[in-house]
């Protein structure tokens, strides 16, 4: 048998075969199941052929760390949050630092912060887990996570681009 | 038959000839508005801070949503402020 391959589906597609799932599997007796608890991965077998249905978003994190913290203290608390991604199998695109930056406001009575911007590609369930994580760490002012959808995601590739160059 | 007009002026009338507005987005075909660019996002803001309608921006709907969810997600992250005075 050949080896599975992964399908990237886009958002109609995706729900049309979630759609399909029942009628594919009591119908045709095609094998097609959710592997293991933790991922969202689906397999779908049709003839000899194995597939993997990539249910991967692409978000993106900003958050702000306390200006408290020193170089190496604000570099480990923004690996944690990485690490803690790269934990839950979401696959790393950029991150960018942009450094010590005054607020518009205060927050929480600090004038500055260090923020730090995350692009990944992830299952939706590890969101929640990461915001929580971030609500949970003292040394994150704020945060906010983004899905880039088509439109968005051409403009996150092409701004990288151009940093890259820069 | 009209008659030709009696009035006369001795300066030509200035009929002040209203600019068209238009929508940049979709004049200079821009899909996506970068919440992380508060520099952009500023031309959308009086002096206080506060989105500007689309009957002075010109904005067509669909951008002007997406302008002020930008706005909002930036204020969220003190990218721009909530309330000031005498921005820029």
């Amino acid at each position: 048998m050949a080896p599975p391959k992964v399908l990237s589906l886009d958002k109609t597609q995706k729900k049309l075969v979630l759609f399909c799932h029942v009628l594919v599997y009591s119908y045709l007796c095609t094998a097609f199941a959710k592997c293991g608890s933790t991922s969202n991965k689906y397999l779908l077998l049709i003839t000899n052929q194995t597939y993997f249905i990539d249910f991967m978003n692409q978000y993106e994190t900003v958050f702000i760390l306390t200006p408290v913290l020193s170089d190496v203290q604000m570099k480990e608390a923004a690996d944690k949050f990485v690490n803690y991604l790269k934990e839950k199998g979401a696959e790393i695109i950029n991150t960018e630092s942009w450094g010590l930056k005054t607020l518009a406001y205060p927050i929480q009575k600090k004038t500055s912060g260090f923020y730090q911007m995350v692009e990944y590609k992830a299952e939706p369930t590890v969101i929640a887990k990461l915001e929580l994580q971030m609500r949970r760490d003292e040394r994150v002012l704020r945060y906010l996570t983004v899905k880039n959808e088509k439109y968005a995601a051409a403009y996150a590739e092409k701004r990288r681009n151009k940093n890259k160059e820069a | 038959m009209a008659a030709p007009s009696e009035i006369r002026y001795l300066t030509p009338t200035t009929v002040d000839v209203k600019k068209k507005k238009y929508c940049r987005f979709k004049k200079s075909g821009i899909k996506y508005i970068d919440y992380k660019d508060p520099e952009f996002l500023k031309k959308f803001l009086n002096e206080q801070g506060k989105i500007l309608p689309r009957r002075i921006t010109g904005t067509s709907l669909k951008y002007q949503r997406r302008v002020a969810q930008a706005v909002k997600r930036a204020r969220h992250l003190a990218l721009l402020p909530f309330v000031t005075d005498l921005m820029k």
